[in-house]
């Protein structure tokens, strides 16, 4: 982890249709390489935090800053910024109709980042690392959720992004497949990857966060190392969340 | 019974009629989808855009051509639109079918495209791609196959509409079967054999998009 601040967060801000807020008022400092890990009781807004990072969400208030972008003003270009940030999603949302070696190769080729070949290659070595490159030329229909979500993840890495973000990424999977996507994410984060992870996996949580964000209505309740969040919980509402789900 | 066939079929070369209206049948009916789903293509993008009025005009659009009755609108276009321009009467009724078919082709596609789950806009723009892009790389080609079988359903219903072309005199199959019938007195040898060309036609373009469909259904397996 360095010091360089890589996304900055301040006062952020979010109501969905000019209802309640449900992200209160929030700031955070991400440094390249770190690993930050978001947990708290359901609809407490973690995800809704997780998807303004890369404004898939339009926050309502507040700014953030990514690698010095503003990405809240009106006038900046999400897209070019967005190459950068990958994004997990629960339920994969793999392409159903493009091939694993497809799927991996349209943003790079599309984009005109990769040539045809290049991105080919890229995605191999990709998938080799993830143990799949057998599946490069089926569909998506022929994997296991455990094997999506590892694709899932290394088609965000395709793009060689300098961020990524898990929203939820082993729920939607069967307990016995959560190891297998787990590892490739323990490997990610071994190899310096900046992440920000929201997860139920309190054991992932302990083993590779830098830093834990309980979130509660909308507000950062608490935040520390691991040791803190689970050793010395200091609000009574993280005891209360940690004594429910440990 | 080989009698009365030939004695209202063949007779006085009758049959050509029948053959005749099938041209104009199965020219209406192709004309009128080309025109539909390009007509479709384009509403259908414009009632998904971000533009208000975009999306207003083609709401307006569908709902009153799919509001009213097809020989009502036909007639209208006939005697009322397009009359000023003195058009004949079978290219009143291409264009009448055409602009008829887009508004049902626009609601076909447009629930097609806003069918794709909304995680697969958000994977696209997730890895930088544009609106643009995740709307043409990602979102159609589910779209396309999604929407097969209803478009398929509105060739056929098309093909059959075609029958009430007669209503602006212009003569398509049902109508010759129609005037065989009147020439004959004969009703069920004439009106039998449409049937059974429209039968045919129907069940003819079911099989061709079936085969589509399996094509495109490889990626589910």
């Amino acid at each position: 982890m360095t010091d360089e601040v890589l996304i900055k967060v301040s006062h952020l801000q979010k109501s969905f249709n000019g209802g309640r807020n449900v992200l209160e008022d929030i700031s955070i400092d991400i440094r390249r390489g770190e690993k930050i890990v978001i947990i708290g009781p359901s609809g407490c807004g973690k995800s809704t935090f997780l998807r303004c990072l890369n404004m898939l969400e339009t926050p309502t208030g507040g700014s953030i800053t990514f690698e010095g972008t503003v990405l809240t003003d009106p006038k900046t270009d999400l897209d070019k910024a967005r190459q950068k940030m990958g994004m997990v999603f629960q339920h994969f949302n793999l392409f159903p109709h493009l091939t694993i070696m497809q799927n991996l190769t349209l943003a790079p080729v599309t984009l005109n980042l990769k040539s045809e070949e290049e991105a080919r290659q890229i995605a191999l070595n990709l998938l080799k690392r993830v143990g799949l490159e057998d599946k490069a030329d089926k569909y998506p229909s022929t994997c296991s959720g455990g094997q999506k979500q590892r694709i899932a993840i290394v088609r965000s890495l395709a793009m060689n992004p300098d961020v990524m973000l898990f929203d939820e990424p082993t729920s939607a999977l069967d307990p016995e497949m959560v190891g297998e996507v787990l590892n490739v994410m323990k490997d990610l984060a071994k190899a310096g990857m900046t992440m920000a992870v929201v997860t139920h996996e309190m054991g992932f949580a302990r083993e590779v966060a830098d830093r834990i964000l309980f979130i509660h209505g909308g507000v950062i309740e608490e935040e520390g190392t691991p040791e803190d969040i689970f050793d010395h919980p200091k609000s009574p509402r993280l005891q209360q969340f940690l004594k429910a789900i440990l | 019974m080989f009698q009365s066939i030939y004695d209202t079929m063949i007779a006085g070369q009758r049959y050509v009629l029948i053959f005749q209206g099938l041209g104009v049948t199965l020219l209406i009916a192709i004309c009128a989808i080309i025109i539909g789903t390009i007509l479709g293509c384009i509403l259908a993008l414009m009632k998904i855009s971000d533009n208000r009025l975009l999306r207003g005009i083609g709401t307006v659009y569908t709902t009153v051509l799919r509001g009213l009755p097809l020989a009502t609108q036909l007639m209208i276009f006939y005697f009322v639109v397009f009359a000023p321009l003195h058009l004949p009467k079978l290219l009143v009724a291409i264009l009448a079918y055409g602009l008829n078919s887009g508004a049902y082709c626009t609601e076909i596609f447009r629930a097609g495209i806003q069918g794709v789950d909304i995680g697969q806009t958000e994977a696209g723009r997730s890895l930088g791609l544009s609106k643009r892009q995740t709307l043409f790389k990602i979102i159609l080609p589910q779209a396309v196959k999604a929407v097969l079988p209803t478009y398929t359903s509105e060739f056929i219903v098309l093909i059959k509409e075609t029958s009430v072309a007669s209503f602006i005199a212009v003569m398509d199959m049902t109508k010759a079967g129609d005037m065989i019938r009147n020439a004959t007195y004969n009703a069920w040898i004439p009106l039998l054999t449409c049937a059974i060309i429209y039968l045919i036609l129907t069940l003819g373009l079911t099989k061709i998009f079936d085969i589509f469909e399996k094509r495109m259904a490889r990626s589910d397996r």
